[in-house]
């Protein structure tokens, strides 16, 4: 992902005073974004992308992002102008591309992207987090990709599109407001205050509320079935694990109010009060 | 050092205006310079509760734009010493209201000495409300006792912790305050609206004030003149008690229980 542009600016043939130059040619490393296409005909690829970029659209906005063509070796040629637009349009600006056969590559250029030195996935920096998921998956690498985006993800067959960069566990301990969407992406999200009716709290790990929980609240949203919530005082107005979810008005009323642990048991959610 | 004071709400109708007006009257009867700006652009409201619609001139607009001075828009009130008015405009709208221009009024205002700059936010989380709060240094967030006042309230909490310049620059928080208003004991007993404690439990927000719903308000309205200057009415002495704890006094709160002697009281209203 570090990009090195060579050290010094190759002289040219006749020799101008160095103070006399308008510019200077520096080498910068940079990090940059890889966006890795996997299938770029599924008709959802944009809608993904654009509920990707909003969990953070600051981190976001106008990011370079590099393209990696390798799953895309026997797709054959692409509009690559069409695809730079597009997500543009999505505010990211794709600056090149890497891994991509060399009829790709030619097309690439043509659109304006340079190309990349080839980078195999083994040589790529693992993001924090994603060494541990890599081990806990064992030996192969196909699993290993399917668990990274959690630790202790047991989902068989989640498509590897869907790879999230861990990033952790997030506390808050501010209220959270009406309308606010809070995403602890790759872990737990622990909440120390009270979530009002209207926002809606997101982790791919467990949930905590300590305040009252009023809003909506889910958990193991990449799909992690062991994901739990916990809770002081169960008003939410929808809770979800792994995907399986119950609203307000289905939850019992002797639960309301209560301290409550929120799981999948046998595939069905389970809303327990804590000892 | 000047401090800038938005009153908002999330929903409209709540009484955003009105204590906008009497909220700014109340600081400038206890000896503060004090200014209220119109922030709802196209829908001008508070010069007429102000009592000075026919003093209008040059407006909010015009000095963003640079077409008058502040000076020449500012409105003093014939009344209360030390308050000052800045009208807004009735034929633009919120796309009047540019960062940058809406930030150099406020400059200008801090320069001249105001001590408090009390913004009148329009309702909405739009541009308009986003304005009205992005420079605020406190929020009065007013509510009506019920569900979607409240909601609308919480929202716009959320906006002021995340939107606003503080926010932004990661500065210490906007400090928020509630004043609930229209607040009706008498419907609240009834359960017909939600009690002083119900809201609070929701927003979770310091209790500025209770104002009781009362005809003097529209009376007030009517007139152009903040109820606040009306001191004999329950509301005016609702705000006033407001300001004053606004402003550090210690000052029990009225009118959240309904009267003792209601009874009697209705009695003597339907025979009288």
């Amino acid at each position: 992902m570090n990009v090195a542009s060579p050290k010094k600016a190759p002289g040219g043939g006749a020799a101008v005073p160095e103070d006399l130059v308008p510019f200077k040619l520096r080498g910068g490393t940079f990090t940059l974004l890889v966006l890795q296409l996997i299938d770029l005909k599924n008709p959802n690829f944009f809608h993904w992308l654009l509920d990707k970029i909003n969990q953070a659209p600051n981190f976001y906005r106008h990011a370079p992002v590099v393209l990696d063509l390798q799953g895309l070796a026997e797709a054959g040629p692409f509009n690559f102008a069409e695809l730079a637009r597009r997500l543009r349009q999505h505010q990211l600006v794709p600056v090149g591309v890497q891994n991509g056969t060399e009829e790709q590559n030619r097309g690439a250029v043509n659109a304006g992207l340079s190309v990349f030195p080839m980078w195999r996935e083994s040589q790529s920096v693992p993001l924090p987090g994603e060494a541990t998921a890599k081990a806990a998956a064992g030996a192969k690498p196909a699993e290993a990709q399917e668990a990274a985006g959690t630790a202790g993800d047991k989902t068989p067959g989640k498509p590897p599109g869907k790879k999230e960069p861990p990033k952790g566990n997030k506390v808050v301990i501010q209220p959270i407001r009406s309308g606010r969407q809070i995403y602890a992406q790759g872990g737990d999200l622990v909440v120390l205050n009270t979530v009002s009716a209207g926002a809606e709290l997101l982790a791919d790990g467990n949930l905590h509320v300590y305040g009252a929980l009023r809003g909506r609240a889910l958990a193991g949203v990449s799909g992690d079935t062991s994901a739990r919530i916990f809770c002081r005082s169960l008003n939410a107005e929808l809770v979800s694990i792994a995907g399986h979810w119950i609203v307000r008005d289905d939850i019992d009323e002797d639960l309301i109010g209560r301290e409550v642990q929120i799981y999948l048991k046998d595939g069905d959610l389970a809303i327990e009060p804590l000892i | 050092m000047s401090k800038i004071i938005v009153m908002t709400s999330g929903k409209g109708g709540v009484g955003k205006t009105t204590s906008s007006a009497s909220f700014a009257a109340g600081l400038a009867q206890r000896g503060h310079k004090t200014v209220v700006v119109d922030f709802d652009v196209g829908l001008r409201n508070l010069d007429l509760l102000m009592g000075c619609e026919r003093r209008v001139v040059f407006d909010f607009i015009n000095v963003i734009n640079g077409d008058a001075r502040l000076k020449q828009a500012l409105i003093k009130d014939k009344r209360v010493d030390n308050l000052w008015i800045l009208p807004t405009s009735q034929t633009r709208d919120k796309d009047a209201l540019k960062k940058d221009g809406v930030e150099k009024v406020i400059e200008q205002l801090k320069d001249d000495g105001f001590d408090y700059i009390v913004c009148d936010s329009p309702a909405g989380i739009e541009k308009g409300a986003l304005m009205a709060l992005y420079f605020a240094d406190e929020a009065i967030v007013v509510t009506n006792p019920e569900i979607s006042s409240v909601r609308d309230s919480d929202r716009i909490l959320g906006v002021l912790s995340s939107r606003s310049r503080r926010a932004e620059l990661d500065m210490e928080p906007v400090k928020e305050h509630l004043l609930l208003t229209r607040y009706d004991t008498n419907r609240v007993q009834l359960g017909e609206m939600l009690t002083v404690d119900d809201v609070l439990e929701i927003l979770a927000v310091p209790l500025l004030g209770v104002i009781p719903e009362s005809e003097s308000v529209l009376r007030a309205s009517n007139l152009g003149a903040p109820v606040i200057l009306d001191e004999t009415s329950p509301p005016g002495q609702a705000y006033s008690d407001a300001v004053g704890r606004f402003l550090g006094e210690q000052v029990a709160h009225r009118f959240i229980t309904a009267e003792k002697r209601g009874f009697f009281h209705r009695l003597l209203r339907r025979t009288a």
